[in-house]
């Protein structure tokens, strides 16, 4: 499958989605001027990779902010992946969160309620 | 403006008088017109570079970018544009960043049809009768069932504000005429 490597601006966050190298994160800030065209090439592609999916599939969230409209287009990423996992797949979620974000702890704890998939948070500190 | 010394006198008196309502008030960012997403950008930038040089914490830095982004995006997403021959998009509104002692407070003003009044202050209302547990679990059950809108909205800006400034939302509609209300919200950000 093609990677999908964009580099993250003030109002759109990184994403790697790389077969090869088992990378798939989205890290940084989201809050795009239009979001469905952001992310729908990013789940177009976790739609086509979801047959195909390597032994273990270890998707990062490392975002430090998203608005409300963005968090619907991150749940819908965490649902591709839950159907991956109900078809068997090993799925793992990290969803990363600077160690003093209570809001972006608890967004994590929130998204973890409403998907059945393995599920972890790591917090990070701050450089 | 007309050239005659008196009109011009008055709008200097005006200029006066805006300047000392803006003080009194402790605003420190005012804006009319489009709200852009270029506009929410360069507010939100500013707030943040502002915010920084004044030491202000983490967290509430965290709170007021995020109220920003909620706010500027529904105005330029919901206002109703009246003007029939507007060809621009965005929704026009009024935006005022205060810092007071002990808050920030976030307001923004725009026109809206009155036909959508009922609805609004519906979920203004559940919103504001809502607890941190009740906020979270309106807040799941509308990410679930919501979609998005043609506009790019998710339904959930009035829920996470809430949800992130742990304050009521003061909102009010102010007659326009038959047809349109002006309608005024704001928010409260501790520090």
């Amino acid at each position: 499958m093609e990677v999908i490597k964009i580099v993250g601006t003030d109002d759109t966050p990184s994403v790697t989605l790389d077969v090869a190298n088992e990378i798939f994160e989205v890290s940084g800030r989201s809050l795009p001027e239009d979001v469905a065209s952001f992310y729908e090439p990013i789940l177009d592609w976790l739609e086509r990779y979801s047959d195909e999916a390597a032994a273990k599939t270890v998707f990062n969230f490392k975002l430090v902010y998203f608005n409300t409209a963005s968090s619907k287009m991150l749940l819908d990423i965490l649902l591709k992946l839950e159907e991956m996992y109900e078809s068997g797949k090993d799925v793992l979620i990290r969803w990363h969160f600077p160690e003093d974000d209570e809001d972006m702890e608890e967004a994590g704890e929130e998204y973890a309620d409403i998907v059945e998939v393995p599920f972890e948070q790591i917090s990070y500190a701050m450089d | 403006m007309a050239g005659n010394g008196a009109d011009i006198k008055e709008f200097l008196e005006f200029v006066y008088g805006f300047y000392r309502s803006m003080n009194e008030h402790k605003v420190q960012l005012a804006y009319e017109g489009e709200i852009t997403h270029q506009i929410t950008k360069a507010f939100t930038s500013l707030t943040e570079t502002t915010m920084e040089l004044e030491e202000e914490s983490h967290s509430t830095q965290k709170k007021v970018f995020h109220v920003m982004v909620e706010c500027l995006q529904n105005v330029g997403k919901h206002a109703e544009v009246i003007d029939p021959n507007e060809i621009r998009k965005d929704g026009k509104g009024i935006f005022l960043l205060c810092k007071n002692e002990g808050e920030y407070t976030i307001t923004t003003g725009n026109i809206l049809n009155k036909t959508r009044t009922h609805e609004m202050t519906e979920v203004l209302e559940k919103v504001n009768s809502l607890d941190k547990e009740g906020l979270k679990q309106l807040y799941k059950q509308q990410i679930k069932e919501g979609r998005l809108s043609n506009k790019g909205g998710a339904g959930l800006g009035f829920i996470d504000i809430a949800k992130k400034t742990g304050n009521k939302l003061f909102y009010n509609f102010l007659p326009i005429d038959d047809e349109f209300s002006f309608f005024v919200l704001t928010s409260k950000i501790s520090r």
